[in-house]
């Protein structure tokens, strides 16, 4: 697969969101507003790239050559939440304006499924290293897109006249589920 | 028997390797907190409700500690806090000046003109994306009561068509100041009365033409301030706080009564309020 039908089809076709239905607690959880959306997005790119590379190489380096394939959940479930943490370490020394932008995301994210479920399904699909880092890429702007979406259309229902029964989080549900369907549009285009 | 020890050595000694990293990460990475910071924090409710702008408890206290929020920065923890985070940061709470919003607007349903009759939502966010709102004057409150909504202090009521204020109520969380799509509502020192309640940077004669209670700029009051604590921008008259002794000359020269002794409440809005 080439590495642009890799990109498209993360972000459109496949989207993790709206087609694999992963990371939908942070989906749900900060697309109250535009503002915290974006920053969420920018956090899960950053640490669902970082941590897909990661895993990548220890499966390849350790796991693989010890065969011990069956510890991959587990031990990537460690990496994240370490590299989490380390990156909000140096982020905080490093960059402070970056880590006030991202800085309550970031520990969000250590139980985000989406960076779990892009690091695992790498390994399935057999990706390259190279691969593998165009994937998280496109996985986390499929992400990223699918939040803003979802945030930009809460902020215009917030002062809509929704029913009572459906205010709030229902409709969320409804407009995403909505959403989702939209998505399957896309389905064949790679 | 590699095959139990093999995975306990590659997972323990992952978890090994990463939990050194971080220990090592965590003093080379160390960044050095103001004390005052976590002693702020500690005197503060830990409700993390918001009300204050910040994003949590944390944050207030790092804005406070930083000077750049007042000691008073914690609306709902009232005197006894501001009091508390006072002596931390080593200045008097008492000195502190206290802020209360006010719509500065009194173009009501007699005074101002409508350029349209709005029916819909009643949310003045909505309204206001219909030209502007249903007053023919584009600066003045719309009337939905979006405030009113979000007043969480029971501070706001809707009199003849505008929002007011009861300023012993209001505790300036500044939600009304965000939620106002005019940009009307601002806060002004809790023991000023003269306000200009008039936001039209609309020339005189237009703002005369749709309201009889609108800043004409006429200067009147610029003339007559014996502390030259007003301004005169945009077509529209400034009072600075600072300056500002209370004197109510102004109040008294102004031809439309644009600026207003807000210690004079109408008889509706005690009654409003009393109920």
């Amino acid at each position: 697969m080439s590495l642009f039908a890799i990109m498209v089809s993360t972000i459109l076709v496949n989207n993790y969101v709206f087609a694999r239905f992963l990371g939908i607690c942070p989906f749900l959880g900060v697309s109250n507003k535009m503002e915290t959306a974006t920053g969420m997005g920018f956090a899960v790119t950053f640490v669902t790239t970082l941590a897909s590379i990661i895993t990548y190489i220890i499966q390849k380096s350790i796991l693989d050559t010890l065969g011990l394939q069956y510890l991959q959940t587990i031990v990537f479930i460690l990496v994240i939440a370490s590299l989490v943490q380390f990156v909000e370490l140096a982020l905080k020394k490093i960059s402070p304006g970056l880590y006030s932008a991202m800085g309550v995301f970031l520990p969000l994210i250590t139980t985000n499924c989406m960076v779990l479920g892009v690091a695992i399904l790498n390994i399935q699909e057999g990706f390259t290293l190279l691969q593998t880092t165009v994937n998280a890429v496109g996985a986390s702007l499929g992400f990223f897109l699918a939040l803003i979406l979802i945030a930009a259309l809460r902020e215009k229902m917030d002062i809509a006249d929704i029913p009572e029964a459906l205010a709030g989080f229902p409709i969320t549900l409804i407009a995403a589920g909505l959403m989702s369907i939209a998505f399957t549009g896309f389905a064949g285009l790679v | 028997m590699t095959n139990i020890i093999n995975p306990v050595v590659v997972l323990g000694g992952l978890g090994l390797l990463f939990g050194v990293l971080l220990s090592i990460a965590s003093k080379v990475f160390v960044v050095e907190v103001d004390p005052k910071i976590e002693d702020v924090l500690n005197a503060l409710p830990g409700a993390n409700c918001g009300a204050c702008g910040y994003p949590g408890c944390a944050g207030c206290a790092a804005a406070i500690a930083q000077g750049k929020a007042p000691v008073t920065a914690c609306t709902i923890g009232g005197q006894k806090v501001a009091e508390n985070v006072a002596d931390i940061m080593g200045v008097n709470a008492a000195q502190m000046d206290r802020n209360v919003a006010v719509v500065l607007c009194q173009g009501d349903c007699d005074k101002a003109k409508d350029k349209y009759v709005y029916q819909g939502l009643q949310d003045c966010r909505i309204q206001a994306t219909l030209a502007g709102g249903q007053k023919e004057c584009s600066y003045g409150c719309l009337g939905c009561g979006s405030c009113f909504d979000v007043c969480e202090f029971n501070a706001i009521r809707m009199i003849n068509g505008i929002a007011v204020i009861n300023k012993e109520n209001c505790t300036a969380c500044n939600k009304c100041v965000e939620i106002c799509p005019k940009r009307i509502i601002e806060m002004v020192p809790y023991d000023s009365t003269a306000i200009v309640k008039c936001k039209s940077e609309d020339p005189g004669k237009l703002v005369r033409g749709y309201c009889s209670i609108g800043c004409i700029g006429c200067k009147i009051c610029v003339k007559n301030c014996p502390t030259e604590a007003f301004s005169f921008e945009n077509n529209l008259a400034w009072i600075n706080y600072d300056k500002c002794i209370n004197c109510l000359v102004c109040v008294e020269k102004c031809p439309t009564n644009a600026i207003d002794n807000s210690s004079i409440v109408s008889e509706e809005f005690a009654r409003e309020f009393a109920s």
